[in-house]
């Protein structure tokens, strides 16, 4: 009889079965919608088809809060990803999560790969790395806030098309554009992240102490300085003129200005994309401006984007596709192939490099300039980043003020101050649940 | 001559019930009392340290000047949905109880809005209002009216209001036609012949009459105000500028779900809940000795 023959092969498959199953699965969460999802997917079918035995499996979880939230509610139920990619604002809150994640640099020596924390530009190391040096999550989409200008808008007013340096050139442009019937002079997106964070360490005063939060969690708030209150008084007194016109908490900005609508912009460097696209003028990435009386400025701006966070409670065998997987990342080929592909930022300087020689900015004016603005000057405690409790909250809180401020229904020394002590409150409780 | 169904068996009441019991408590208690243990807590965003607090969070809530404000606009948001939600859909009932021709097409457009969701609502609002590229913007630009929801506080609250008013009118529509149907036609045809006026006609009879309709309508419609406006919210202004259209149920969402502060956020449906509690009571107490069944 067949009996034999076939319990043989049963007994074959049943063998075979693990092996063929013996991929070992990584799943990623991440935010990137779009063109920026196929690049990611583009990155982990590289790498799946580099090596057989991990499988990198992305999932894309909606908006970087949308994500955090998912993976919170999986952690609780038991059922996190390996990797989870998080907003800048959620570091401090990652990072608070001992037992929930595990950092980078562990993660690497553990599986023995090679990582040198010291490759990655030093604005991009200092965000992500706790005050002994170690790196907690991997960088992997920066970005920076950038200045726009619309040429074909400077040239109706009269005006050179050179973009203004400091804010009172751009004031003093402001009023001519404005006086050339144009509607919308400058606007921004990301208000918190440009006029506050951006802009104090563009100018290296602090966020708050504790070197804006990095040294500790019992930090305090510290943008109601003189410096402070002016810049947002003088955004203000825009907005009344009609020289600023206020877009949104988030990129709606991006669209009032790649529209032709505003002449001036501030956004990230991520804009430069869309802008390409759907821009009927001539237009330029610029330095973000800086006030001319302050000593020491223009300091360098910091980052935002994300970074990759391995989770915790997972098999040592899955660890070792986790730092495969981050070696592959790590890569400089594959880092320009993510940074011309995407408009984010080159975060190692062998990336850097290497982008610069195969002629990409060349062909690509201003590509590079957000690079030059992080690395402007070695950066300072003021100026490498921040890292404050609940900070998705404290960001509310600061925008919700600055619209009160340039709405009119505060003025900037009230607001900021009403920021400074409702933001406090909000580290405090982060400080007393992270005990 | 009582009609009485009764159960022989002692038990088959309440297996038959069971099912409604078990998704009640499933459903709404579990999570309420959950809700109330979690208030006296507070936790890291990942659960992983839990400390129990007492009433810090409620405490914290109170010295906030800030959720004290929220409870002013939320009474003004409440107030006006439910106002013009009931005003406008009682016009529109009276008018297309009174429709002789086409009368199922209009009533089928007015309640069509019931199904659309309050998040696709916001959108279709804030599309039409968008600050740059909304039609109505661009009509109300002609005019010389210079709107921007983005920062101006009264036409944030304008637009959420409208917005969810729109979405709420279909259901009001519908339960005042229900309810002017079922007027006696003869007693508005004996006040005609008295020769009552239409509008003496419908304040002295067909209001009156509807009383029962607009109380249960009124309660329907703030706890709508209340709880179920924040899809509207969270699709436009996401409660600002600043505060301005900051009501506690958009917060609750926003500490609890985007900034992970389950405590405080908790702290805040507890407190929701006791408010809600004390107006459908203070409702039934009140304002229905004035209502004529």
């Amino acid at each position: 009889m067949n009996l034999k023959k076939l319990a043989a092969a049963m007994a074959a498959a049943v063998l075979c079965a693990p092996q063929a199953q013996a991929q070992t699965e990584i799943q990623w969460w991440h935010s990137m919608g779009g063109a920026l999802g196929e690049a990611l997917n583009g990155l982990a079918n590289q790498f799946n088809q580099s090596q057989k035995e991990y499988k990198v499996v992305t999932t894309f979880k909606g908006t970087y809060p949308e994500s955090m939230t998912a993976a919170i509610a999986a952690f609780r139920a038991g059922s996190a990803p390996h990797i989870l990619q998080v907003f800048e604002v959620g570091t401090a809150t990652m990072m608070a999560a001992k037992g929930a994640i595990v950092p980078v640099a562990t993660v690497m020596s553990d599986a023995k790969e090679p990582f040198d924390p010291k490759a990655y530009l030093p604005t991009v190391t200092g965000y992500y790395s706790d005050v002994k040096g170690n790196m907690l999550s991997f960088p992997f989409n920066s970005s920076t806030v950038m200045f726009y200008i619309n040429h074909d808008a400077f040239k109706k007013a009269g005006l050179e098309p050179k973009a203004p340096k400091t804010w009172k050139e751009l004031v003093a442009a402001a009023e001519k554009l404005k006086a050339a019937g144009q509607q919308c002079v400058y606007t921004t997106s990301w208000p918190s992240w440009m006029h506050i964070e951006n802009f104090s360490a563009w100018h290296n005063v602090p966020i708050g102490t504790k070197q804006n939060g990095m040294a500790g969690f019992d930090a305090q708030f510290s943008i109601n300085s003189p410096l402070h209150v002016r810049h947002v008084a003088m955004l203000s007194d825009m907005s009344k003129k009609g020289l600023f016109t206020y877009a949104g908490r988030t990129n709606q900005g991006d669209a009032k200005f790649s529209s032709g609508e505003c002449a001036m912009f501030s956004g990230s460097a991520g804009a430069q994309a869309g802008i390409k696209k759907a821009a009927k003028f001539d237009w330029s990435i610029n330095f973000i401006p800086y006030h001319d009386d302050v000593k020491g400025a223009p300091q360098n701006s910091i980052i935002g984007g994300a970074s990759l966070w391995v989770m915790g409670g997972k098999k040592p065998a899955e660890y070792k596709g986790v730092a495969k997987f981050m070696a592959f990342l790590s890569k400089p080929e594959i880092q320009m192939q993510w940074h011309t592909s995407t408009g984010y930022v080159p975060i190692t300087q062998a990336s850097y490099d290497l982008t610069r020689k195969s002629g990409f900015y060349d062909k690509n004016p201003g590509a590079d300039m957000p690079v030059k603005q992080l690395t402007n000057k070695a950066p300072t405690a003021n100026s490498k980043g921040l890292r404050f409790g609940n900070f998705v909250q404290g960001r509310t809180v600061i925008e919700e003020e600055l619209e009160a401020a340039f709405s009119g229904k505060k003025d900037a020394k009230t607001a900021l101050d009403d920021a400074v002590k409702r933001g406090n409150d909000i580290l405090r409780q982060f400080e007393a649940a992270n005990k | 001559m009582e009609k009485r169904v009764v159960f022989r068996s002692a038990w088959l009441p309440y297996a038959l019930v069971a099912p409604q019991i078990a998704i009640t408590i499933v459903f709404f208690f579990w999570p309420a009392a959950q809700a109330v243990w979690y208030s006296f807590q507070l936790q890291d965003a990942f659960g992983l340290k839990t400390q129990f607090v007492g009433l810090q969070n409620f405490a914290a809530l109170f010295k906030d000047g800030n959720y004290l404000e929220s409870f002013k606009t939320t009474a003004l948001f409440s107030a006006l949905v439910a106002f013009f939600g009931i005003a406008i859909s009682l016009l529109l009932a009276t008018m297309a109880d009174r429709v002789l021709r086409g009368a199922m097409a209009y009533k089928t457009l007015l309640i069509w809005p019931y199904a659309v969701a309050p998040a696709v609502a916001g959108v279709l609002w804030a599309f039409l209002f968008a600050p740059s590229i909304g039609i109505v913007t661009y009509v109300l630009r002609g005019f010389g009216v210079d709107w921007n929801w983005i920062i101006d506080a009264d036409q944030a609250m304008l637009l959420v209001v409208i917005a969810s008013v729109w979405k709420q009118i279909s259901y009001n529509f519908l339960f005042f036609l229900a309810g002017l149907q079922s007027i006696p036609r003869s007693l508005i045809e004996a006040a005609a012949i008295d020769g009552a006026s239409p509008f003496r006609r419908f304040w002295t009879i067909v209001f009156p009459l509807l009383s029962p309709t607009t109380f249960f309508l009124l309660v329907v419609n703030i706890v709508y105000a209340f709880f179920e406006t924040f899809g509207v919210i969270d699709a436009t202004t996401q409660g600002g500028p600043g505060q301005a259209t900051q009501i506690l149920v958009y917060k609750v969402y926003h500490d609890g779900v985007k900034a992970a502060d389950l405590g405080g956020s908790s702290a805040q449906s507890v407190i929701l809940m006791f408010i809600v509690i004390a107006l459908t009571v203070a409702q039934f107490r009140f304002i229905e000795r004035k209502v004529q069944y």
